[in-house]
C-alpha cells in the first residue's frame, strides 16, 4: 500500500547500527538531522550540507552515502550504520597512522574506510586516494588517512 | 605518544559545539548587509512575520562599546549607521526553531544608500573612497638595513619582478559556532575558538562587564588555521547579546555558505621586488614593496603585515634591504589571520624573484640559493643575527637528495621530449619562519601557565592554549609527564575555561609548544620545588603529592611560570630593528609537477619538505602538521580562488571553492633536521606554520620548469596558465 | 512540504497525474544546500525510492536497459557494463565521489537538465533512448532530441523517466574526457564523449552550451575525414556547435581552446586526417 504523508510527519522505521528504530520525521528532515538531533547520535558531522565534504558519511545499505543528501523518509526499511556502531578495535590502525587531527572530518573518513575494509576488492579497480576523494580533510594532508586505510585493509586481508 | 583524544575522535565521541544538545535554548542567526558600502537608511521587518516570537538585537542593544576589541576600535559589533562590506552584521535574531530563525533572516531587509566602494587594493583610492585616515592605509611599516638606494645604483645587475597572491579561505571542516548562556550574573560563552582570552576581552568591552562576569570556554575545535583567531570574538559578542536579551541560552552555528562569505580569509597581496646582484649572483640590495588587502576593518592586518614584511627578504643574507609595506582598506570582508600570517605571501614573492634572478643571470636556482642562504653570524633584514647551530645548507641538500632533484631534471628532459601533450618539471624553494609573537609581543603577552596537583597524585595542566587538531593535548601531556617522570594517564589537561586557566596567550604563531610548553616545564619544576625536593619524579613524586594533600587538607599544591624573554634579545618596535623572533625554523621544499598541455592543468607528482625545527617532540604529530600544511599551500598555489563580486565572495560553497582532495595530492614526503633551541621546550621551535611557506613558490617554479612560462600570480589555475602558455 | 511515497509505478503515475509533484530519486541534486533552500521546502514531492521494479539493468539482444532508479554505483561496479559500455563506467566513476555515485541516478542526471551533467554525454554518445512513462503509457525520446534549452526538456509534469535504453553495437572508438578544477569531485568545465560505430562519429559535449549536446559540425569533420593540422583547425566547428560562457568556474576562451586541444591530441592517433 502506498503511504500518503499528507499529515505533517512520516513514520520511518529502519535499522540503525543493528537495532530497529522508528521515528516520526518531518518530510523535510535529512537523515543527518534525524541521526544527530532526533536520535541523539552526534558522531556524524555536517561540514557543508552539499555533498562535498563527506563528514556526514554513513553506510546506507552498506554503501557510503552523504546523510546530508538523504531524505529521512527514504530510509524506511533500510539499514543505516554510523560511526557510533564501531569499536575501538575497528579504528585503532587509523590512530597509529595519524588519520585524525581536528576530528571534524573523521567520522565520515572512518565510515568510508570501513566500507573499503569490508570490500577490499574495490581496490582492484580504484586506489585509496580516488575512493577517499569524497572525504575532504583540511588537517592531515591525507597521508595519515591513506596509510590508515592501508593498515585497516592489511589487517583484514592478513596482508 | 599517540594522539590523546584520537580514539574519541575516531569513534565520533568528541563533542563539538553543535553536538551538545541545548536545553530549552534558542537558535540565533544574523542579518547582514547586502551592500559593500553606504549609509543604512532603514531596516525593514516584513509584516508577514510575527516578530513577537523572535528576540531581535541591533546596535542599540549593545551595553558596552560597539566595537570588536582588537588592535583598533573600528569594527562595529553590529553596524549602526553605515556598512563597509557585504555581509557585515546588522541585526541578530533568535527563535526556538532553527528553521524559523533562518527563514526570518530573509524577511529583514537592510536598505543602504550606496557609496562608492573601494574594491581593488592595488590601486590608490579616489577621494570619494577614503574611509580610514587620509589614505585608507591601516598600517605602514618600513624595514631598513644598510643603504639600498646606493647599493642598487652600484649593482652590476638590477632585476625587477612583481608578484601576486590571492585570498584563501580556511575551510576548517567545523564551521564557526558558539553557545551563550547566563549563569547568575555571569555571561558564559562556549564554542569553537583558538584564543579564549581574546574572546574574553572582546566580551568585557562589548558587553561592558567586569572581567569576572564574563566566562569563555573552548569546546573541541574542528580546525582553525587562524580562522578562529579573531573572528570568534565577533560571533561570541553576537551570541552573548542574544542570550542577554533572551534571558535564555542561544546557539549560533554558521552553515558553510555563511561561514565562507562572512568570515576572514588570507590577505591578498601584491609585492614588487627590485634586487641588485653581482654577476655571481650574490645579493647586494633588496628593495621590496608590499601591499596587503586588509578588507573593511583593521582587525589583525597590522600584525599580519609585520610578519609578512619581516619574512619578505627570504632566508638570505643581504647587507642592504628596504622592505616597505602597507595594509590598506577595501570594502570587502576583513582579511585576517591564516596559518603563516603574511609570510606565505612574501615568501612566495621572494622565492619567485630568486628564480627570476637565476634565470636572468643564467644561473642554477639551487646554486643561487646556496650562495645567499644565511650563514651562522649573518643577519636577517631586521638585523637579527642568526647563530642557532642550524645548517641551512644541509636543509637544502637534504631536500635535493631526497627528491632526487638533479636526476629528476634529467629524467624530465627525456620525458618532455618523448611526449607531445605532457610536460614535467621540478621546482625548489627555501624559506624560514619565525616562531612565537613578533618582537616584543611575547613580553607584552607575559603568558602564565599553571600546573596543579590532585590529591590522587595526578597533575593537571592549566593553560589557555587549545586543541584544534594540531596536537596540543598530546604534546602538553608529553611535556608534563616527561618533566615529572609520570605516566601520560597521570596528566590531565584542563579545559580552556577562563574561570580556571591562566592567560597563557593565544593558540597562534607556532608558539604553543615552543613558548607555552616551556612554561609548563617550569611550572612543573615550581610545583616539585614546593615539595622540598627538586629531584622528585615518578612514583616518588606521586607519593609525595598524596602525602602533601594528607597534611594540607583544603590546600592546593600548584606550580606556575611566567614568560621571560631569552637573555640577550632586543627589539625596537619603532625602527623595526633587532631580534624579531626568539628563533627561526628553516625549510626547503621540492615539488615535481606534470602539466597536461591539452588542459594546462597541473598535477603534483611528488613533494619533499625538509625542515629544521629545533627538536621534534612527537614524530607522528609533527609529520601530520607538515603534510597538512603542505597540502593547504598546494591548494592555494593551484586551485583555491575566491571569486569576488562587490567585495563579496560569490563562490562560497565547497562545490565552487575547491580544496585538494586525497586524489589531488601525492604522498607528502617529510624529513626533519634538529638543531635544538636552548629556550624552546626540549629544544623545539615552532612548526605549525613553516610548512605553508614553501610549497607555493616551489609549485610555481616546477610549472615554470615544465612549461617555460613564468607564473607570477597564484593560484596558477589552468585558465591562468593557458594565458601564459599561449602568450609565451 | 509534503511527500507521497508510492510502492508501484501505477500508483506513482496516478499521483503525478493528480497534482504537480517533484520526483525524488537519489536526492543528490534536490537536497544540496537543503536547509538554506526555503522555497524547495514548500513543494510537494514524489518519492521514487520505494517504487518496485525501477532499479534494474536488463540485457536484451538489442539493447541494455537501465531502470529509472539505477545508480552510478550499480553500473560502475558491474563488469559486464565496464566491458561493453566502458564510457558509462568512466563517466559514472567521475561523478562526484563514491558517496554521490551510490545515491545518484542516471535518470536524475538526465532530468536535472544541468549542462554540466556527466552521465548525459556518454548516454547520448551511445544513442540512448529515454523511456518516459505515465498513465497514458510509454513514450520514447532519443536523448539527443530530449533537451530544448537550458533546463528545458521533453519531460512533461505527469511523466517519469522509467528507463534508459542503450542499443548494443560494436564501437571501434570510445572515450570520455572530463576537465574539472581538480582531479576528483569537480563540476565539469569541459567534457566530451566520443564514440565511433560503423564509420559514424558521435561527439557530445557538456558544460559548453545551455544543454549537453551533440556537435554536428565536429561530427561532420570527423565523418568526412577533413584534414586537421592543429587544435586551431577545430575552433570554427566548435564555435558553430557550442556556445561556451564565462562563469564562476571558467572562461569561454579557456573552454573553447581546451576542447580543441583535447579533441586534437586524443584523436591524433585515431583519425588519419589529423596531422
Ligand atoms: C557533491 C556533488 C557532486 C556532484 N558531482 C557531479 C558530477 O561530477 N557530475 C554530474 O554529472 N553530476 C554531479 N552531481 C549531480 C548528480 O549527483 C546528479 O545529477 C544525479 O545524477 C541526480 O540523480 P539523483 O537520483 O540524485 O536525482 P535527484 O536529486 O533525486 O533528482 C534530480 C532531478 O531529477 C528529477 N528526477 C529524478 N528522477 C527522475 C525520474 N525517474 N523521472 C523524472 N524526473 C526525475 C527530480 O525531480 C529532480 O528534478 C553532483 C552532486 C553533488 C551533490
Ligand atoms: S555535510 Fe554532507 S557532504 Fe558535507
Ligand atoms: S582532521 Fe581536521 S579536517 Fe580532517
Amino acid at each position: 500500500m502506498a503511504h500518503d504523508a499528507r499529515e505533517d510527519t512520516v513514520h520511518v522505521e529502519f535499522t540503525l547500527n543493528g537495532k530497529v528504530v522508528s521515528v516520526e520525521a518531518q518530510p523535510a528532515d535529512r537523515l543527518l538531522d534525524t541521526i544527530r538531533y532526533g536520535l541523539a547520535l552526534p558522531g556524524t558531522k555536517e561540514g557543508c550540507g552539499e555533498g562535498e565534504c563527506g563528514s556526514c558519511t554513513v553506510l546506507l545499505d552498506g554503501l557510503p552515502a552523504n546523510s546530508c543528501l538523504v531524505p529521512t523518509y527514504q530510509v524506511r526499511g533500510r539499514t543505516v550504520e554510523t560511526v557510533e556502531s564501531l569499536s575501538e578495535e575497528d579504528v585503532a590502525p587509523l590512530l597509529r597512522t595519524g588519520a585524525t587531527q581536528c576530528g571534524a572530518c573523521t567520522p565520515g573518513v572512518v565510515m568510508t574506510a570501513t566500507w573499503i575494509r569490508r570490500h577490499p576488492e574495490v581496490l582492484e579497480a580504484q586506489g585509496i586516494r580516488a575512493l577517499m576523494a569524497g572525504n575532504l580533510c583540511r588537517c592531515t594532508g591525507y597521508d595519515g588517512i591513506v596509510e590508515g586505510v592501508e593498515a585497516l585493509v592489511a589487517r583484514e586481508t592478513g596482508g | 605518544m599517540e594522539r590523546r583524544e584520537g580514539i574519541s575522535k575516531l569513534l565520533g565521541r568528541e563533542l563539538y559545539i553543535d553536538d551538545v544538545p541545548m536545553d530549552r535554548g534558542l537558535w540565533g542567526a544574523t542579518v547582514r548587509s547586502p551592500s559593500p558600502r553606504g549609509r543604512i537608511r532603514e531596516v525593514r521587518f516584513s509584516p508577514d512575520v510575527n516578530w513577537d516570537e523572535f528576540v531581535v538585537v541591533d546596535h542599540r542593544d549593545i551595553p558596552g562599546e560597539n566595537h570588536v576589541w582588537l588592535i583598533e576600535s573600528d569594527q562595529p559589533v553590529l553596524a549602526a549607521d553605515s556598512v563597509r562590506h557585504v555581509h557585515e552584521p546588522v541585526v541578530l535574531l533568535a527563535h526556538h526553531s532553527r528553521e524559523m530563525v533562518h527563514r526570518a533572516v530573509r524577511s529583514v531587509e537592510v536598505i543602504v544608500d550606496p557609496a562608492p566602494p573601494v574594491l581593488d587594493f592595488r590601486l590608490p583610492p579616489g577621494a570619494d573612497g577614503i574611509q580610514h585616515g587620509t589614505d585608507n592605509v591601516f598600517s605602514h611599516i618600513v624595514i631598513r638595513k644598510g643603504d639600498v638606494d646606493a647599493a642598487l645604483a652600484d649593482a652590476p645587475v638590477v632585476i625587477e619582478g612583481t608578484y601576486e597572491t590571492g585570498a584563501q579561505e580556511h575551510v576548517y571542516l567545523e564551521n564557526q559556532g558558539m553557545v551563550a548562556w547566563i549563569d547568575g550574573d555571569v555571561v558564559v560563552v562556549k564554542g569553537s575558538l583558538q584564543c579564549p582570552y581574546y574572546v574574553h576581552a572582546a566580551l568585557t568591552h562589548g558587553l561592558g562587564r567586569a572581567e569576572d562576569r564574563v566566562r569563555v570556554i573552548q569546546s573541541p575545535t574542528g580546525g582553525g588555521f587562524g580562522g578562529k583567531e579573531e573572528y570568534p570574538s565577533v560571533l561570541a559578542l553576537h551570541v552573548a547579546l542574544l542570550a542577554l536579551k533572551a534571558g535564555a541560552p542561544v546557539k549560533m552555528i554558521y552553515d558553510r555558505p555563511e561561514d565562507m562569505a562572512a568570515t576572514t580569509k588570507r590577505h591578498p597581496a601584491w609585492i614588487r621586488h627590485r634586487t641588485g646582484v653581482d654577476l655571481d649572483g650574490r645579493l647586494l640590495a633588496q628593495a621590496v614593496e608590499v601591499v596587503f588587502d586588509g578588507g573593511a576593518y583593521v582587525t589583525l592586518s597590522p600584525v599580519v603585515l609585520s610578519r609578512g614584511l619581516i619574512h619578505a627578504g627570504g632566508p638570505y643574507a643581504c647587507d642592504n634591504v628596504r622592505i616597505d609595506g602597507r595594509a590598506v582598506l577595501t570594502n570587502s570582508v576583513p582579511f585576517g589571520a591564516f596559518r603563516g600570517f603574511g609570510a606565505p605571501q612574501t615568501i612566495f614573492a621572494v622565492e619567485r624573484q630568486m628564480d627570476k634572478i637565476a634565470e636572468e643571470l643564467g644561473m642554477d636556482p639551487v646554486e643561487l640559493r646556496r650562495m645567499n642562504l644565511i650563514r651562522e653570524g649573518q643577519s636577517t633584514a631586521t638585523g637579527q643575527i642568526i647563530r642557532d647551530g642550524a645548517d641551512r645548507l644541509e636543509v637544502l641538500d637534504r631536500a635535493l637528495d631526497l627528491s632526487a632533484y638533479r636526476e629528476k631534471q634529467e629524467e624530465h628532459a627525456r620525458f618532455n621530449a618523448a611526449h607531445e601533450d605532457l610536460r614535467r618539471g621540478v621546482g625548489l624553494s627555501t624559506y624560514f619562519h619565525g616562531a612565537g609573537f613578533t618582537g616584543g609581543g611575547e613580553v607584552h603577552l607575559s603568558s602564565v601557565a599553571k600546573v596543579e596537583a590532585r590529591p590522587d597524585g595526578r597533575i593537571e595542566v592549566l593553560t589557555s592554549n587549545i586543541e584544534m587538531g594540531q596536537g596540543t593535548l598530546t604534546i602538553f601531556t608529553q611535556i608534563a609527564s616527561e618533566s615529572l617522570g609520570l605516566e601520560p594517564d597521570d596528566v590531565v589537561i584542563a579545559e580552556a575555561d577562563t574561570f580556571r586557566v591562566p592567560n597563557s596567550g593565544p593558540t597562534v604563531a607556532s608558539r604553543t609548544v615552543m613558548v607555552v610548553g616551556r612554561l609548563i616545564e617550569k611550572a612543573c619544576a615550581d610545583l616539585v620545588a614546593k615539595l622540598g625536593d627538586s629531584d622528585l619524579r615518578g612514583p616518588d613524586l606521586k607519593q609525595a603529592i598524596v602525602d602533601w594533600y594528607r597534611k594540607h587538607s583544603g590546600g592546593v599544591l600548584d606550580g606556575a611560570a611566567r614568560y621571560e624573554p631569552p637573555p640577550g634579545t632586543s627589539w625596537d618596535e619603532d625602527s623595526y630593528r633587532g631580534d624579531a623572533y626568539g628563533a627561526f625554523a628553516w625549510g626547503a621544499c621540492v615539488v615535481e609537477v606534470e602539466v597536461d598541455l591539452r588542459t594546462l592543468g597541473t598535477r603534483v607528482l611528488d613533494v619533499v619538505a625538509v625542515q629544521e625545527v629545533g627538536k621534534v617532540l612527537n614524530e607522528l604529530l609533527a609529520r601530520g602538521q607538515i603534510q597538512g600544511g603542505v597540502v593547504q599551500a598546494i591548494g592555494w598555489a593551484l586551485m583555491e580562488e575566491c571569486v569576488w563580486s562587490d567585495g563579496a565572495m560569490v563562490n562560497n560553497q565547497l562545490t565552487n571553492y575547491m580544496i585538494p582532495t586525497s586524489d589531488d595530492v601525492p604522498p607528502i614526503r617529510v624529513d626533519f633536521l634538529e638543531a635544538p633551541y636552548a629556550h624552546g621546550t626540549g629544544g623545539a621551535k615552532g612548526i605549525g606554520e613553516l610548512p605553508v611557506d614553501g610549497p607555493a613558490p616551489a609549485v610555481a617554479a616546477a610549472i615554470e620548469a615544465a612549461t617555460g612560462t613564468h607564473p607570477r600570480v597564484i593560484p596558477v589555475t589552468p585558465e591562468r596558465l593557458m594565458e601564459l602558455y599561449d602568450g609565451a | 512540504m509534503r511527500v507521497l511515497m508510492p510502492d508501484t509505478l501505477e500508483e506513482a503515475y496516478g499521483m503525478l497525474a493528480a497534482e504537480p509533484l517533484t520526483p525524488v530519486a537519489g536526492g543528490t541534486d534536490l537536497l544540496a544546500h537543503w536547509p538554506g533552500n526555503h522555497d524547495a521546502r514548500k513543494r510537494a514531492y514524489l518519492d521514487l525510492s520505494g517504487v518496485s521494479g525501477l532499479r534494474f539493468m536488463h540485457w536484451g539482444d538489442e539493447a541494455l536497459t537501465l531502470g529509472g532508479l539505477t545508480t552510478y554505483s550499480d553500473v560502475i561496479w558491474d563488469s559486464r557494463v565496464v566491458e561493453e559500455f566502458p564510457l558509462l563506467a568512466d563517466a559514472g566513476g567521475q561523478v562526484g565521489s563514491i558517496q554521490i555515485q551510490a545515491r545518484g541516478t542516471w535518470a536524475g542526471n538526465i532530468a536535472n537538465g544541468s549542462p554540466a551533467a556527466d552521465g548525459v554525454p556518454v548516454l547520448m554518445a551511445y544513442d540512448a533512448v529515454v523511456v518516459l512513462g505515465s498513465e497514458e503509457g510509454d513514450q520514447e525520446v532519443l536523448l539527443a532530441d530530449f533537451y530544448l534549452g537550458y533546463k528545458k526538456m521533453r519531460l512533461r509534469a505527469h511523466q517519469l523517466i522509467r528507463a534508459i535504453r542503450l542499443p548494443r553495437r560494436e564501437y571501434d572508438f570510445q572515450r570520455f574526457v572530463k576537465v574539472g578544477a581538480r582531479n576528483a569531485q569537480a563540476i565539469t568545465k569541459i567534457g566530451v564523449a566520443l564514440t565511433r560505430s560503423e564509420e559514424r562519429w558521435r561527439v557530445v559535449v557538456n558544460s559548453m552550451a545551455p544543454t549537453v549536446r551533440r556537435c554536428p559540425a565536429l561530427e561532420a569533420m570527423l565523418d568526412e575525414d577533413r584534414p586537421v593540422s592543429g587544435p586551431e583547425d577545430l575552433l570554427t566547428a566548435i564555435r558553430e556547435d557550442l556556445a561556451p560562457i564565462d562563469d564562476i568556474r571558467s572562461t569561454a576562451a579557456y573552454r573553447e581552446k581546451t576542447l580543441a586541444r583535447v579533441l586534437y591530441f586524443d584523436l591524433k592517433g585515431v583519425c588519419p586526417s589529423f596531422a
